[in-house]
């Protein structure tokens, strides 16, 4: 049995091919403005990676803010629902799941077989989200992807006094401007991010174990900060970023073998 | 008898000099990297410009949020409470006053003394702030002043979907790259702008008279808005500049200070 997920965010697209409860093949890439241009484009190539066709595929599940424009697929599902599934599926201990993207952050509590008990959204401020890190890497001109180990070069401790990013991103700028390290502040910067998404997270009170999801999961000074703010054990997951996606093809194999909603 | 005011802002700093209960003087500038840098300079032009020296001063009261670095004051004052203040000379019914600064907004109440019965602020979040327009004119490439004027010539005014600044930010972009018309955009932005200051102003509930006080006050496209959304007239502050709302607050506490009464 061959199923398909398919998430389509706002930042980036991912798709994750299952067979047989493994994973076959996955892909993210760079969204275009076009959601269904994006998903027809991740798809195609987590097939060419997986060495099949879309015949192949029995069903296909789309989660995402953009997932009622993928064209290919049999049904929908939320994303709330599709990154507790894949993130239980990941570590079966999991009852918490933090997920971070480029444009919000949830939290999640699970129960053991990955259903949602309760959930906690923020799509309304930028602080405690990808973008956060993003605009911030921008002003100190460094890769987004570089900024978890240029925090682990910090040394001193310094903290951002505001959780808004517009007011920290000035207050950045004078941090650099009074001499201090770019790892110190990016240091604090994960910190500041983390501690906002924590306090979302709290408001639905926060279970051991915890997972963190999301692209900004791959960030492992995000991952320190996570943890430190929560005061839980943070568990690493393999595949962060395709975790929504990976969620909807495990609903996509219940539609399958008939166990699906 | 002479008294001054000098509230530091984080983009504008102002000063005031009064006389007997008149202001013969003041100057806004824009802030410097320093809070007493700033204060320096802002009354160094206020007094050369009045004829005076610091001597000639018997009490001056800063205000503002750099209020506490400010060398040569006798007293620092709350913004709130010089708000408070200033706003009921300029408009003496006023009971309620919305100040919008460079990087915050409050809401404050006076009863029919002056005294102060409830305020809220919020310095925590730059939308419903001048920050907010800042960023806004910024990415549209517009002066502020510009911004304001533009949406009465709106048709059809766009909305944002956000009201954090990040976000409309990015909204507004599109837009742009959308080619809607300018003035759509701007009158966007005031709305969202004036959305925003609505549930503030709301929150410690509205008495008459309404009037605004700081740099944003003169902005006819969000006070226009804010009226629409409030539902309720708001009184236009014209004896003076509204921006220097704060600082003729501080000078009257200085004046009272002089005096010898109390505040």
């Amino acid at each position: 049995m061959i199923t398909a997920g398919c998430d389509i965010g706002s930042l980036t697209a991912k798709a994750v091919i299952l067979k047989e409860g493994k994973i076959l093949a996955s892909e993210v890439i760079l969204a275009s403005a076009q959601p269904e241009k994006s998903a027809t484009d991740v798809m195609k190539r987590a097939l060419e990676k997986a060495g099949i066709k879309m015949e192949d595929i029995q069903y296909c599940v789309g989660t995402g803010y953009g997932r009622k424009h993928i064209p290919f697929m049999n049904s929908e599902e939320s994303e709330i629902a599709c990154h507790a599934r894949g993130a239980v599926w990941q570590v079966p201990t999991a009852r918490t799941v933090v997920d971070i993207g480029g444009q919000d952050a949830k939290a999640i509590r699970v129960d053991e077989k990955g259903n949602v008990e309760r959930y906690v959204y923020n799509d309304k401020c930028a602080s405690g989200t990808g973008r956060f890190l993003e605009i911030i890497a921008d002003s100190l001109d460094i890769k987004l992807d570089d900024m978890g180990s240029i925090s682990e070069k910090a040394t001193e401790k310094l903290t951002l006094s505001n959780q808004c990013v517009v007011f920290a991103e000035t207050e950045i700028i004078s941090l650099v401007n009074d001499g201090k390290e770019i790892a110190d502040i990016v240091h604090a910067l994960h910190q500041a991010v983390a501690n906002r998404a924590a306090s979302l997270a709290r408001s639905i009170l926060v279970e051991s174990d915890a997972v963190m999801t999301g692209g900004v999961a791959k960030n492992c000074g995000m991952f320190g900060a996570l943890e430190r703010a929560l005061g839980v054990k943070l568990h690493k997951v393999e595949y962060p970023q395709i975790n929504g996606a990976l969620g909807a093809a495990l609903f996509a194999a219940d539609k399958v073998n008939g166990t699906g909603r | 008898m002479f008294a001054a005011g000098c509230d530091i802002g984080s983009l504008t700093s102002k000063a005031v000099i009064m006389k007997d209960g008149k202001i013969i003087e003041s100057v806004i500038i824009k802030s410097k990297a320093r809070p007493w840098e700033s204060a320096d300079e802002v009354m160094n032009i206020v007094l050369s410009r009045a004829g005076l020296t610091m001597k000639d001063i018997p009490c001056c009261v800063g205000t503002g949020y750099g209020r506490d670095k400010i060398p040569f004051v006798h007293e620092a004052v709350s913004e709130i409470a010089c708000h408070g203040k200033g706003a009921r000379w300029l408009v003496p019914t006023v009971r309620t006053v919305i100040d919008i600064g460079g990087q915050d907004c409050k809401a404050l109440r006076l009863d029919d003394q002056g005294n102060m019965v409830k305020f809220i602020t919020n310095d925590k979040c730059a939308s419903g702030t001048g920050r907010f327009l800042e960023v806004m004119a910024k990415v549209m490439h517009l002066n502020l002043d510009e911004l304001g004027e533009m949406s009465t010539r709106s048709k059809q005014p766009i909305t944002l979907a956000s009201a954090c600044t990040v976000w409309a930010q990015a909204d507004v972009i599109q837009h742009l790259n959308d080619k809607v018309s300018i003035e759509d955009i701007a009158a966007g932005v005031n709305n969202a702008m004036a959305s925003r200051m609505s549930i503030l102003a709301n929150n410690i509930g509205l008495e008459r008279d309404v009037c605004m006080t700081g740099g944003v006050a003169k902005n006819d496209g969000v006070v226009n808005a804010l009226e629409k959304q409030l539902g309720i007239r708001i009184k236009r502050i014209r004896r003076e500049d509204p921006q220097i709302a704060g600082a003729i607050g501080a000078a009257l506490f200085a004046a009272e200070k002089a005096k010898g009464g109390a505040r």
